[in-house]
């Protein structure tokens, strides 16, 4: 390759599908993850919504029990192996990581185009699944309910097993990177908090995904032989496949909203010329919510029959989960202060995840008391909590993120105005979807119900309401984006005025390698003037 | 004491309904101040420092303080460790069932809960349980991993197949409370429902003395159609002509229904009996080998009961 | 394989997003560290796992283990821990870039292998021999335990999946084989002796558990 085509914008340096699909540029892998993983979102959404018409009245609208069964368990899996997981990290992370830390590259490029194409084997194994029966055990694939050998549980175990290689080489690939490939002067403490997020997300990939791969092997092996490791009739025990779950899916939820922090870091500070308060606190709370984070497996486990003293060990570390959680929510908020505050369409997504994730982690911390918990637990008050971090707060910093790198990716400003609608109308949706569902859940209506009391139904058709308003928004925020490829609008180097790398000294759009010289780094990333006064 | 349902709360009825409820409601209170604060300093700075010229600067860079840091840090592991207590000595309570409690046998199958009263021999489909007395449930499911919850007793447990797991509870007021299984167990999960009968212990007496003859004073239809309900036939067989998961009982007796994997058979006496012992043996054409076995659970006189009522829905 | 001689050897190239020789090795060690680090959170849970289901059911364990023969088990040992002395000379070798020492020492590991792998197959042959099989398929003879099957179940589990990372480390060893006749192993690149090597090491470490946990204890 010639000096020359290193210096043109990457989505020029050679064209055609083929060029695409055999790229080890980790942008526009980072590009194609983002097209698939907003592909999966519209799907797991579509059901959701599907689900949630259904349940408009507590008798039978137009699905069955068993295709609301499968709804919901095809919601689930798709949302959380397709798209919460890998998204951020898949789709930002790539674009963003190596262009934050002034990096070439990835450090192994084709084992990033490796992990692409686990994630569509992956996705493929998924589609066969909806082809081969209803898959019904839920996105927990609990034993002795998974051991049906219903071929559509197969394929989606399978799928989550493929899924989760995808997840490890990231994360492995993302970690290396962070630690071995930043530019001059990117000391660990001048790198963005996105990085840090990042670091510690990909930690927990590399750690906690083998064990769920081990628990996707076991469960294919006892469904094809008996083995009796997991099955109470062969003389297995359920709960032990419930503790190897967990030991992954409990970290699965950091890694699922950990990067979204990161992203809330970025927008916040960005959007207010502040440097972030607390650096170190937030940087450090990341890494500590890791470490916790493997270690509070056994709170989903309070009602499930394991020792009382587990019980109450788990509910002891859990609460430490919150203190890290706290100091980013009161860094983010204090950093607003004396800021220059601009609410443009990123920063609207930003303030929603502060707002989202107050109540998220403060719904958390009542599921953590253990004799609330007894009562809260398996209802749709968990389902609402668990919305709050993976929706609201992960979501909505995903696509914070990509309306704030769109220009950079794209080169093409969005329309503000739309945007902003978009935006608010997302908050107002969300809120109104998900808020009744902790009155519902705390009032005793249990979760993945298709049948339900009478007297919940006016919670129903609130949240039902509200899932139409958040799918408008969504649409809207999708449509926006796209009709801007095609629009005049070509994006400045700097549209927000940040202080990182990627804005600050790459091109827009980048070019192939990224920088046309190696950056020296000579200052933080959120090192902003102050008005003389 | 107050048990009527809050704006948050259902209605109370055990010994652990006030704990619990106090602990939702101290936290309750405590995050609506932490979420009030939050949402009032971010709405506030917003307004006040919103960005009034493109070229605008911050009008300070504050980077940390580390008193207000180390206080934000300090004064939440105060509060957590506090709710840890509070929570950690509910449950034990919850868990720990004093020895005069009474023994109730629960089982889960899909999608049906039955209570054995161990002492009088009694089988029942909704527990019936003397107000102001412990009752301790020992609950197993035959098939996959159901769970116990009576929201109005504010207590839970899963029912897991291959061993035992208790909950015990002591209801503070007559009534009839909802029983909701609440681990996802299939086609009719959210229709496994039942309730808990509270009344006096007068009412409890004569309730054992009527219930442990359930058939007294009934014609074998009139038995067969409350065993019909009570053992969860209900959830796959309708009687109504609609197809279930199950055949429909309507109008099958004395008719020649097909036979998965080939051949014929006539409902009768010795169908009846055979496809509720071993269900897998003679599965109609179109329907899937699903049914639990009931031998052991039906007497000789409720396969009668159950064959008569079938025989009675023309 | 043609034995290539010194001179027609090539230097290797650093890849371009990297910076220098030392910075792409330092990163292929550290993501095969990683990697490695994954693998013993997959086997520790697995040999977690075990331990639990021999606390659960010890009688099984007893009698699942009188049928394993511990000298097989012992030459198979003897077998993995030798070639992981032949792996460790080979990358030594390489970093002093004795070409053919290194390819000696890669064939002797990759018959040491091999060694392992046709003992597999022998205790593999006589478990079916005797019906010493997982779940349904069990049918073995003079077992008191009803749980008997599930130690078979687990010991086919580990031991297969073990067997598949000896398979791929001997596909690394055979790959490192064909490096060698292309590329100049030097002090500074000596990359992909080095990763089969670490790869070799987990082989090795996760047999040092599956041996006493299957063979000796029970």
């Amino acid at each position: 390759m010639t000096a020359h085509a290193e210096n043109i914008n990457y989505l020029k340096t050679t064209r055609g599908l083929k060029s695409w699909l055999t790229t080890v540029d980790h942008k526009r892998i980072g590009l194609m993850y983002l097209a698939s993983i907003l592909v999966f979102f519209i799907t797991g959404g579509l059901y959701a919504m599907l689900f949630r018409l259904e349940l408009w009245s507590p008798e039978k609208n137009f699905l069955t029990p068993d295709q609301y069964n499968n709804f919901f368990t095809l919601h689930g899996v798709i949302m959380v192996f397709l798209v919460v997981v890998p998204g951020i990290p898949g789709a930002l992370g790539n674009f963003v990581l190596p262009l934050q830390i002034g990096a070439k590259d990835l450090a192994f490029p084709k084992l990033n185009l490796t992990s692409l194409y686990l994630y569509w084997i992956g996705a493929a194994l998924a589609i066969i699944s909806l082809f081969a029966g209803h898959a019904d055990s839920g996105w927990t694939f609990y034993a002795p309910y998974s051991l049906s050998k219903n071929p559509a549980v197969l394929w989606m175990l399978t799928a989550a097993f493929i899924l989760g290689f995808s997840s490890i080489l990231t994360g492995l690939n993302f970690i290396v990177t962070i630690h071995k490939m930043r530019a001059p002067g990117m000391t660990w403490f001048r790198m963005p908090l996105f990085i840090w997020a990042l670091y510690a997300t990909a930690i927990m990939q590399v750690f906690a995904t083998p064990v769920l791969g081990i628990t996707l092997i076991l469960l294919l092996v006892e469904n094809f032989f008996h083995i009796g490791i997991f099955d109470p009739a062969l003389g297995g025990d359920p709960i032990l496949m419930q503790h190897f779950f967990w030991f992954y899916s409990h970290p699965a939820v950091y890694i699922i909203v950990v990067p979204g922090f990161g992203i809330a870091s970025e927008l916040i500070s960005a959007f207010s010329k502040r440097e972030i308060f607390g650096y170190k606190f937030i940087a450090y709370s990341s890494v500590a919510i890791t470490i916790i984070g493997f270690l509070v497996w056994g709170h989903h486990m309070f009602v499930a029959g394991q020792s009382e003293v587990a019980d109450t060990i788990f509910s002891f570390l859990t609460f430490f989960t919150a203190i890290p959680s706290a100091i980013k929510v009161f860094n983010w908020t204090t950093t607003l202060y004396k800021g220059s505050i601009s609410l443009q369409t990123p920063m609207l997504y930003g303030l929603q995840i502060l707002f989202n994730f107050t109540i998220g982690g403060l719904t958390g911390i009542i599921l953590a008391i253990l004799s609330v918990d007894i009562h809260l637990h398996d209802t749709y008050f968990v389902v609402s909590h668990f919305h709050y971090v993976a929706m609201g707060t992960t979501m909505i910093a995903f696509i914070g993120g990509v309306h704030y790198w769109w220009p950079k990716m794209t080169g093409k400003m969005f329309n503000e105005f739309w945007g902003r609608l978009a935006s608010i109308l997302v908050f107002i949706g969300f809120n109104t979807t998900f808020f009744v569902q902790l009155i519902m859940g705390s009032q005793g209506s249990p979760r993945r119900y298709y049948h339900y009391l009478k007297e919940f139904q006016i919670y129903h058709q609130i949240s039902t309401t509200g899932i139409l308003i958040l799918a408008t928004g969504l649409f809207m925020a999708l449509i926006n984006l796209l009709l801007s490829l095609r629009g005049p609008s070509n994006a400045p180097q700097n549209p927000w005025g940040a202080r990182t790398l990627e804005w600050e000294v790459a091109e827009t759009p980048p070019v192939l390698f990224n920088f046309k010289e190696t950056p020296v780094v000579t200052h933080g990333p959120y090192e902003f003037a102050t008005e003389k006064s | 004491m107050d048990t009527t349902k809050s704006f948050w709360l259902p209605e109370k009825a055990s010994t652990f309904a006030d704990a619990v409820d106090f602990g939702f409601n101290l936290y309750y209170w405590i995050s609506v101040f932490f979420f009030v604060l939050i949402v009032f300093l971010m709405a506030w700075f917003v307004v006040r420092y919103i960005r009034r010229r493109p070229d605008q600067l911050a009008s300070a860079q504050i980077t940390h303080n580390t008193l207000l840091e180390t206080t934000w840090t300090a004064i939440p592991l105060l509060i957590v460790m506090g709710l840890f207590v509070l929570g950690m000595k509910g449950y034990w309570n919850m868990r720990v069932a004093p020895s005069n409690a009474m023994q109730i046998d629960v089982t889960g199958r899909k999608w049906a809960w039955s209570f054995d009263y161990p002492k009088e021999g009694i089988s029942n489909d909704t527990l019936v349980v003397p107000v102001h007395q412990p009752i301790r449930l020992r609950m197993t499911s035959v098939d996959v991993i159901h769970s116990f919850f009576i929201p109005a007793f504010r207590t839970k447990a899963d029912v897991i197949p291959g061993r035992y797991h208790s909950l015990w509870f002591e209801a503070t007021k007559t009534g009839v409370f909802q029983v909701f299984c609440t681990q996802y167990c299939g086609t009719n999960h959210s229709y496994m429902w039942t309730a808990v009968k509270v009344v006096t212990a007068e009412e409890y007496a004569a309730w054992l003395e009527a219930a442990s003859d359930p058939s007294k004073g009934k014609t074998p239809e009139e038995f067969g159609e409350i065993l019909y309900s009570k053992k969860g036939c209900v959830a796959c067989h309708s009687v109504d002509g609609s197809v279930g998961i199950g055949p429909t009982w309507k109008g099958i007796w004395g008719t020649e229904v097909p036979l998965e994997g080939g051949g014929e058979a006539i409902v009768n006496e010795a169908y009846a009996k055979q496809s509720m012992m071993e269900p897998a043996s003679q599965v109609v054409k179109g329907f899937q080998p699903i049914m639990p076995p009931f031998q052991g659970v039906l007497s000789d006189k409720e396969v009668d009961a159950l064959t008569a009522y079938i025989r009675s829905l023309k | 394989m043609s034995t290539a001689t010194a001179g027609s050897l090539q230097e290797h190239e650093v890849a371009h997003h990297f910076e220098d020789l030392e910075q792409e090795f330092e990163s292929h060690r550290f993501g095969m560290w990683l990697f490695m680090a994954s693998e013993i959170m997959m086997f520790g849970a697995l040999l977690t796992g075990g331990l639990f289901l021999l606390y659960l059911h010890p009688d099984a364990f007893a009698q699942g283990r009188a049928h394993l023969d511990w000298r097989l088990g012992a030459l198979n040992t003897f077998f993995l821990l030798t070639s992981g002395f032949t792996m460790a000379r080979a990358a030594a070798f390489a970093q002093k870039a004795e070409q053919g020492k290194v390819r000696t020492n890669l064939l002797l590991s990759l018959a040491l292998a091999a060694g392992f792998l046709v003992v597999k197959c022998i205790e593999y042959k006589a478990k079916f021999h005797h019906g010493l099989l997982p779940g349904n398929a069990f049918h073995g003879a003079g077992f008191t335990s009803p749980h008997a099957h599930i130690f078979f179940g687990y010991y086919f589990v580990t031991t297969g999946l073990h067997a598949l990372h000896v398979l791929v480390g001997m596909g690394l060893m055979i790959w490192c084989l064909k490096v060698s006749n292309r590329v100049r192993f030097t002090r500074a690149y000596y990359t992909p002796v080095e990763m089969a090597g670490i790869y070799w090491a987990l082989v090795d470490l996760v047999w040092i558990f599956l041996f006493p946990l299957l063979y000796l204890v029970g």
